[in-house]
Formats: C-alpha cells, sequence, structure tokens
C-alpha cells in the first residue's frame, strides 16, 4: 500500500484532524455568493407578513380598524389577538415560565410590540398594508426604570394582577418577577461586618443588543395535503423550536419539520420564540400557501432579544494585605414587558453565581430581582453563556474597585487571590464545581507578553507628562482575568422549557471510507462543518476531507438543544467524540475479524487497526468500511455507523487574560485602543485559526459593548438607538488588530478535553476595555463610571474630575 | 402600481424586467433576478451587505431604486467568480485568510473589496481599513478581512506583471 511508506505523523497530518488549521469547507458557497439564508427561501405562491407595531411604550389598544388595508389589493389578511385567541395563540409560552402576547391583547407594554400582522402578495403591498391599519391608543404611565418600577402603583402586566407565586417563588410586588439567592447571605455579612477593608459599588452593565448583521426571519409552508407543516427560520436551536411549535399548536411533533438554513450570525437573537414566527405558522396554515417574515433592522433592535440591563451591587471584602474574604452582590435585572430569559429552567438569572470570577472567594452571596419595565422582552445571552459576561464584569470591575481601595497594583491584587491550580476541581461559595485551570500561568504569561511593567512605568510618566501640562492624553491599561462556565449543561439541573440539555451527533460511514455526520447542534458561523469533522478525523482514522456534515433539519438530524452559550463543542463536539468511538469499537472487530486474530490483540494507529507487535499487519478505516458493507462477519451487524446522545457531568470552565492598552484624549474623549493581548485557555484546541477568528470577533463585539453600543429609551419609552446610525457597531477603521495568545488546560471530564472559546472574548474583553477606561483616570479620582465609554462619556468623566481646567 | 421597463446589464448578461417606480434595486436583484448574493441587513445604507458594482462604483443597493439605474452595467460577487467556477483571487484570499464566518457581510465585503482594488492596487492597511468602513461585519472583527484583501492585491499585482 502507498501509505506504508508514510510516517503516523504524515498518515495524521493528512487526516486533518483536531489541531490542524484547517481551511473552511463552508467558505466556497459563502465566498460566491452561494450561501441559503432564509430571506433566499423563495416557494410557489409565498406570501409576506409585516406587523404593526405599537408606536406606544404603554398604553391601551382600544381598537384595530382593519377595512382600509384589507381593502387594498393584495392583501390577504390582517390577523390581530382577537383572530388568533380562538386558537389560543394570541399569547405564548416565553423560556422563562412566563407568557408574552403573540399580539396586543388589549394593551401594549413595550414600543414596536406586536399589535397586527398584515399577509400580503408581495413585501411592498404588505409594508403599505401595515400603514393602512388604524389602531387607536390610550397612552399609560410609562415605566422604563426597575427602581421605580418596583415602587410604582401603575400595573405593567395587569394579567398576573393578584398573582403571588411566578415561575421563580414569589413576586414582592406587582412589577416583580422573581427574587433568586444564591450562596450564604448571613456568613457574608458578616464576613463584611468583620473585614479589614470593604468597597462597594454600583455596577451596571447595560441594555444591549446582539445585532447580528442578518435580522431574524421565517418562512412556514403548511402543505395541506399532508398534513405537514415545514418552518424555515434564523434558530439557533431548531429541535426545540420543533417542540415548542407542536406543544402551542397543537401539531403532532411528526408533522413538523424546522430547518435553519445557513445562519448569519446569531449571538443568542436567534435562541428564543417570537411572534413573527407563531403568526407566520397561523398565516400558512390559514391561507395554505406559504408566508415569509423577516424583521428589518429597526424591529430587531426594538423587539426581539435585548441583552444585559443588570444593575449590580457589590461589596468586596478583604484583608489588609489584599486577600479576599467575602463577595455581597445585589442585582435588579431590568427583564422589560415580558419575562422571557433565555436561561436554563432553575437559573432565572443564568449563571450569575459565576460572579466570584477566577478568585478563591471562601464567602459569597448573591440576590437577582428581575423586575418588567416598559421596555423589550428578551433577556438574552449576546455571545455569553447565560449571564456570564454580566458576572465577569462585575467581579472586574469590583477588583479594581478594591485595588483602589487598597492601594494596591490590580495585577497583583488578582495574582494573589486565583484560585491555584492544585485546588481544581474547585468548590465555589456560589455552588459551581470549576473543572480544572491554570490561572497564575495565564496570568504571568499575559503580564509578560505586554511587559507590564514597562506600560505602567509609562504610564506614570503619561501622568507626569499630563499634570505638567505636556500632553492631553491619558494612556489606561485594561485587566482582565476571566472565567467562563459554558457547556450547559447536566440534564440534571439544566434544562428549557423541560427539554434536558444534551446534544447529539449520528456517523454513518460510507462503504467506499467517507462518511456523513448530523448533529443537533446548528452553526451561525462559527464553521462547525469544518471542526466536528476535525474531531471525526481524529477519532476514527478518515480524512476530514471525506466527511459531510449537516445540522438543522430536524427530520434528518438527531435530537439537541441547539448552539447557544458556547456549548457545541463541550456538549455536541463530546457527542461527536463518543460516537465516532462507538464506531472504532465496531471497527476494532472488524478488523480483527480480517486479521483473523483477537480483538484485543489489534491496536489503533492513527488510521488503521495493526496487529500488536507486527505494524506491517493491519487494516485502514477505509478498508474496514468496505468490509463492513461487503463481508458477513459472525456476530456482527452489517453497517458502521453510530449515535450518541451526550449529558455532559459538568460544564466547562474556559479561562483567559486580556490586556488593553488605551490611548484617551481628555478633551474630546476620543478613544484609541494601542494594543490588545487576549489569551484564551479552551482546553484542547480543534482548530487554532477558527479559534483565533472567534476571539477577534468576540473581541470587537466587546469593543462595541464597552465603548459605544446601547439600547437607550427615553422617558416616554421611546427606543432612541433604533438604526445602525445610532445603534454603534464598529468599522474595520475603529477596529483595532489583536494579539492572541493561549495556554491548554484541558477539561478532564470532556472526551477530547475541548471546553469552547466562542465566547470567551466577549466575556473577557468587555471588562478589559472599560478597565482601561477606569485605569487611565483613577489616578485623577475616577473610581466608577457606567458603560458604554462614548466619546461623550468619556468626555463628561474628564468634565467631573475638573480636568479641562 | 403600474410598472416600467428596465433593462440591466448584470455579470455580463443582458436582463430585463418589469419594476415599479419605487422597487430597491436589492429587492429587483434578489426577488426578480434571483441573485441572492447580495443580502439586507439594514435598509439604511449603514451596513454594505447588498454593496454592488454599478459602472465602476460601489453602490448599496437596498437604497437605489432600480429605475435609477437603468441601463447601468453591474457586477455582483457571483460575477467575482473565475469563468471555469473556480473561486476569483479576492473569493479565495477571503477564505485562506479565514476573512468570514457566517458569510452574510462576505458579498458585500468582496464587491466592495473588488472596487477598492480598482481604485487603489497598493493599499496600506490604513487605507484597506478606510476604504472598507462602509461594510460592517459582526463575526471576524475585520483583521482576517484586512489580510484577505491585502494577500489579494499583491496577488494581484502578481499576476498583472507576469502578464505584462
Amino acid at each position: 500500500m502507498t501509505d506504508q511508506t508514510l510516517t503516523p505523523e504524515e498518515r495524521a497530518a493528512n487526516l486533518k484532524g483536531m489541531g490542524c488549521a484547517r481551511k473552511r469547507v463552508e467558505d466556497v458557497r459563502f465566498t460566491q455568493g452561494k450561501g441559503n439564508y432564509v430571506d433566499d427561501i423563495k416557494l410557489d405562491g409565498m406570501l409576506f407578513g409585516d406587523f404593526v407595531r405599537s408606536p406606544y411604550a404603554h398604553a391601551r389598544v382600544v381598537s384595530v380598524n382593519k377595512e382600509a388595508a384589507l381593502a387594498l389589493p393584495g392583501v390577504i389578511a390582517v390577523l390581530t389577538a382577537e383572530d388568533l385567541s380562538p386558537l389560543g395563540l394570541h399569547w405564548m409560552p416565553t423560556l422563562a415560565g412566563d407568557k408574552q402576547m403573540v399580539l396586543a391583547d388589549g394593551k401594549v407594554l413595550f414600543q414596536g410590540q406586536e399589535v397586527a400582522y398584515v399577509v400580503a402578495e408581495d413585501r411592498y403591498v404588505a409594508a403599505d398594508a401595515v400603514e393602512l391599519v388604524e389602531v387607536e391608543y390610550e397612552e399609560l404611565p410609562v415605566i422604563t426604570d426597575p427602581f421605580e418600577s418596583l415602587k410604582s402603583d401603575v400595573v405593567l402586566r395587569e394579567d398576573l394582577e393578584g398573582q403571588t407565586e411566578g415561575a421563580h417563588g414569589p413576586r414582592k410586588h406587582h412589577n416583580h418577577i422573581f427574587t433568586w439567592e444564591q450562596g450564604d447571605k448571613d456568613a457574608t455579612e458578616s464576613v463584611l461586618a468583620e473585614a479589614d477593608v470593604v468597597a462597594e459599588e454600583m455596577i451596571y452593565y447595560h441594555r444591549t443588543h446582539p445585532c447580528p448583521l442578518e435580522t431574524c426571519g421565517c418562512v412556514a409552508s403548511m402543505d395541506k395535503v399532508t398534513g405537514k407543516l415545514t418552518l424555515y427560520g434564523t434558530f439557533q436551536a431548531p429541535h426545540a423550536i420543533r417542540t415548542v411549535v407542536s406543544l402551542i399548536s397543537g401539531l403532532a411533533e411528526h408533522n413538523i419539520r424546522v430547518i435553519s438554513p445557513d445562519i448569519g450570525g446569531g449571538f443568542g437573537n436567534k435562541v428564543g420564540a417570537y411572534a413573527g414566527y407563531v403568526c407566520s405558522v397561523v398565516a400558512s396554515i390559514v391561507t395554505g400557501k406559504p408566508v415569509k417574515w423577516v424583521e428589518d433592522r429597526m424591529e430587531n433592535l426594538m423587539s426581539t432579544a435585548f441583552a444585559r440591563d443588570y444593575w449590580m451591587q457589590g461589596k468586596i471584602a478583604a484583608t489588609k494585605d489584599g486577600k479576599i474574604t467575602g463577595l455581597w452582590c445585589h442585582t435588579t435585572a431590568d427583564h422589560g414587558g415580558f419575562d422571557a430569559c433565555a436561561d436554563p429552567t432553575k437559573f432565572p438569572a443564568g449563571f450569575m453565581n459565576i460572579c466570584t470570577g477566577s478568585y478563591d472567594i471562601p464567602t459569597a452571596y448573591l440576590a437577582v430581582d428581575g423586575v418588567y419595565t416598559n421596555k423589550a422582552p428578551g433577556g438574552v445571552a449576546y455571545r455569553c453563556s447565560f449571564r456570564v459576561t454580566e458576572a465577569a464584569y462585575f467581579i472586574e470591575r469590583m477588583i479594581e474597585v478594591l485595588a483602589i481601595k487598597l492601594n494596591m497594583d490590580a495585577a497583583e491584587l488578582r495574582r494573589i487571590n486565583f484560585i491555584r491550580k492544585d485546588q481544581f476541581p474547585y468548590q465555589s461559595a456560589l455552588g459551581w464545581e470549576y473543572d480544572s485551570g491554570d490561572y497564575h500561568t495565564a496570568w504571568d504569561k499575559a503580564l509578560k507578553a505586554v511587559n507590564y511593567e514597562g506600560l505602567r512605568a509609562e504610564q506614570a510618566q503619561r501622568i507626569a507628562d499630563f499634570k505638567a501640562g505636556k500632553t492631553r492624553k491619558l494612556l489606561g491599561i485594561g485587566l482582565t482575568h476571566f472565567t467562563e462556565i459554558v457547556g450547559a449543561g447536566p440534564v440534571k439541573n439544566c434544562d428549557i422549557l423541560g427539554l434536558g440539555m444534551f446534544d447529539s451527533c449520528e456517523i454513518r460511514i460510507h462503504p467506499t471510507g467517507s462518511a456523513i455526520a448530523r448533529l443537533g447542534t446548528i452553526s451561525q458561523g462559527q464553521g462547525h462543518a469544518t471542526t466536528f469533522a476535525q474531531i471525526i478525523a481524529s477519532e476514527i482514522g478518515l480524512p476530514a476531507d471525506d466527511i459531510t456534515l449537516e445540522e438543522g433539519d430536524t427530520d434528518t438530524a438527531p435530537y439537541g438543544l441547539g448552539t447557544y452559550g458556547s456549548r457545541s463543542t463541550p456538549v455536541a463536539g463530546a457527542a461527536t467524540a463518543m460516537a465516532a468511538r462507538k464506531i472504532r469499537a465496531k471497527a476494532q472487530m472488524i478488523a480483527a475479524y480480517l486479521l483473523e486474530v483477537h480483538d484485543n490483540d489489534v491496536e489503533w494507529d492513527v488510521d488503521r487497526f495493526a496487529v500488536k507487535g507486527a505494524p506491517e499487519r493491519f487494516k485502514t478505516m477505509k478498508e474496514i468500511a468496505f468490509a463492513a458493507y461487503n463481508q458477513a462477519i459472525p456476530g456482527l451487524e452489517p453497517g458502521l455507523e453510530a449515535v450518541s446522545y451526550y449529558d455532559p457531568p459538568n460544564m466547562t470552565y474556559p479561562f483567559g487574560a486580556y490586556i488593553c492598552v488605551m490611548e484617551i484624549d481628555v478633551d474630546t474623549g476620543e478613544w484609541e485602543v494601542r494594543q490588545f493581548y487576549a489569551l484564551d485557555d479552551c482546553g484542547t484546541r480543534i482548530n487554532p485559526m477558527i479559534i483565533e477568528g472567534q476571539v477577534h470577533g468576540g473581541v470587537t463585539e466587546a469593543l462595541a459593548i464597552a465603548m459605544g453600543q446601547e439600547i437607550a429609551y427615553d422617558d416616554m419609552g421611546n427606543v432612541k438607538t433604533g438604526t445602525l446610525m445610532d445603534f454603534f457597531l464598529p468599522t474595520a477603521w475603529e477596529t483595532p488588530n489583536y494579539t492572541t495568545d493561549h495556554t491548554v488546560t484541558p477539561s478532564p471530564h470532556h472526551p477530547i478535553g475541548a471546553k469552547g472559546v466562542g465566547e470567551s472574548p466577549n466575556v473577557g474583553g468587555v471588562p478589559a476595555f472599560s478597565n482601561a477606561v477606569h485605569d487611565a483616570f483613577r489616578h485623577f479620582g475616577l473610581v466608577q463610571s457606567h458603560m458604554p465609554h462614548d466619546h461623550w462619556r468619556i468626555w463628561k468623566i474628564a468634565n467631573g474630575l475638573g480636568m479641562h481646567g | 402600481m403600474s410598472k416600467m421597463h428596465v433593462k440591466l446589464t448584470v455579470n455580463g448578461k443582458q436582463v430585463d424586467g418589469l419594476a415599479e417606480p419605487r422597487t430597491l434595486l436589492i429587492h429587483f436583484l434578489r426577488e426578480d433576478l434571483k441573485i441572492t448574493g447580495p443580502h439586507i441587513g439594514c435598509e439604511t445604507s449603514h451596513c454594505g451587505a447588498c454593496t454592488v458594482d454599478i459602472d465602476g462604483k460601489s453602490v448599496k443597493s437596498c437604497t437605489a431604486f432600480v429605475a435609477q439605474v437603468n441601463g447601468a452595467e453591474i457586477t455582483t460577487v457571483e460575477g467575482l467568480t473565475n469563468d471555469d467556477g473556480s473561486l476569483g483571487v479576492l473569493q479565495e484570499m477571503f477564505r485562506e485568510h479565514h476573512g468570514l464566518q457566517c458569510g452574510f457581510c462576505t458579498p458585500g465585503m468582496i464587491t466592495r473589496a473588488h472596487r477598492l482594488l480598482q481604485e487603489n492596487p497598493n493599499p496600506t492597511e490604513e487605507e484597506i481599513r478606510f476604504g472598507m468602513a462602509g461594510n460592517l461585519c459582526r463575526c471576524t472583527g475585520y483583521q482576517n478581512i484586512v489580510k484577505a484583501i491585502s494577500a489579494s492585491a499583491d496577488l494581484l499585482n502578481a499576476q498583472k506583471e507576469a502578464a505584462e
């Protein structure tokens, strides 16, 4: 055989398996404009849906007059809550145990809320008809502040009036949703009372939006002959959507086929179920025709899936030499008009209890109060595991605040409080078991890479120059060491709407030694078709180039909970490795039969099984695959395929050390990122090229969030940032170059030791940028200033500190 | 609404059709001509996902009426593939340097980069970043896009030199 002359290393390289910077298989289509996104789908006779939306943030809907709209040629229907009510579809359940209006049922609770759904023959006619629907509103008092909301007599959710028990325990007020407590309150309060030093601060993580470049949309197509509904859509969790559609529509689940085609970015925006999906399904069932709905950018920013909006009051206690003894946090969480947060059922504030971060904090307490306001519902995990970015921002700001109080260097304060390598697996005070980590090594590597001491010396000189009137620019050094919790998750404590958060992979080996694999996840740019094939290649010794990967069609793929919260690699990646190992186990038996030796007398060697002690006697995986289909092997079924449903024993805990060096002009508030160093430890690295790309993109999203991006409301509940003119997305011009680096601390419980990386750069990036701004002004008296740090707000910091003369 | 007759040259082919005076070019391309490479990301000229090349200029087709460009020569990302079906230089370099992830901005990016390199065959990194600032990407952080365009410039210049 020709490959007898190749070394094992050469054979492994030919597989393009794990560790290879394999070029993406997706790109041949995408670079030619041959992707297939939801708005590219065009079915015969397809109709278009469009929404009439509320201009008011809080109002009664007195009447809806459809007549003029229905009279317009080409308009097929105008649906209101009244039409959906007989079907029980005017409200829908949310992922958070609340319910949400599909179409306004008597009142509206946020600007942009869906009031009526117009169906027409073309999208222009639908837009015309939206203008012709006459809605009479009666304005109600608007509440946009969660603290005000908890004091107000105004009842936002009249449908819940009198209900003192919510999905997550008692409700303290008519605008209160839940209280979620973790840790030991009494012990933490006594630590605070007895501490040498306590630093206290309110840390606000503002409301923003994932804003993928492709907005949300769907095409619902009911085939009245077969009774089968096909629903194409921008779904990050297609299988869960199928189950939800079945449960709320009454259609049998086997009669629903959900297809997520190519998705133009998700970042959490495309996890939830939206009114547009429900209305399109109803419209297709009623008309018997396919119905497309695609939101425009303003609708996207105003109505689907905000993120963050956490007011985090923190207290951190330490000894006088900087050893942290306790952490206390009370969060007021603004959930908008409906509680539609996308979290596992038992975690109404997600994994906010990872807020002890990378530090060995013996005692901690966290309470979160969810509150209704007149803002859009959502609360999705925007490029992070559930509320992990809020937690990381909180602790990384509190560390800086404590460093100021102690007059200590913030890098050193972190170092002396890190969980040590020998403490893993580590039980945190707020209930998690961290799987593995080596924070000191990562930290030292990062500080050395940027010449931290040199930077501090430069900063000291800069401060002196500033005070001497020689410069108007400050230098900020933003430090962050973050720990994430991703890969939800163990079925025993993680579910969404009762669906356990396992994931799956099915692999079929074809007779000629190529393969197809299908997963319960769905790529939105992560490159699954490239990387999951690499896992299989390494596990079973067939070239990644010979493995097709499919996701997103619920009729063909095994059930899974989808892609968000960095769960694809930790959960579906594990399922992929486990399915591949099942195949390898059967292949071993086939090889032993072909080589006429006992199963235990052959051993795995990159792409083949060889007789122990006689490596020249072997069967390659390709040969074994053919034998599986053409030999009658006693005791073995023909064929070579396997499926694995993987329930992870624990989450994974990726971590990283990020350092941002920023120049700030105190007179204009303008900033420039001079250097950004990102060290990530995501355990075993599957494709370094893709990891690096994820870090570049995630840090850029963090740059946006920290430095300008927000969903802002005025007092009337008007969205002030509803277009890309106002909602900050950095261009190539503002975006710096990044230096990426890594350490490798494999997860001990994951089959290939991988931890996930897609969200780390957002989780670590936001505090790194924000800390850089704070650090620049620390030496002039700044302790805390809320994001986003746009030019105006930075100018205000400088002005408030008396730096404008 | 009454329709008007529109004639265009798209990716080297003569096409014609009927369109309302208010029909946006992006909708005419995507719905009538089934050229779905250019995408709709914002409908306000900010994101650049709909960028096409019209008579030698980069234009955001979400805010142009098809009626405005009657008779024009239009190139979309589909027209940048080589005649033999292989990837054009920019397409290949975007793939080589991992200049795309979800792929939604990519057709607009590549079409804009194509024009940028006609305008300036030897751009510096700064010039690339400035010249591409009308096209937003949410996935890549631009670093690899800049690399891909810079590598394309080198390749195209080398090809040109070899041909001379």
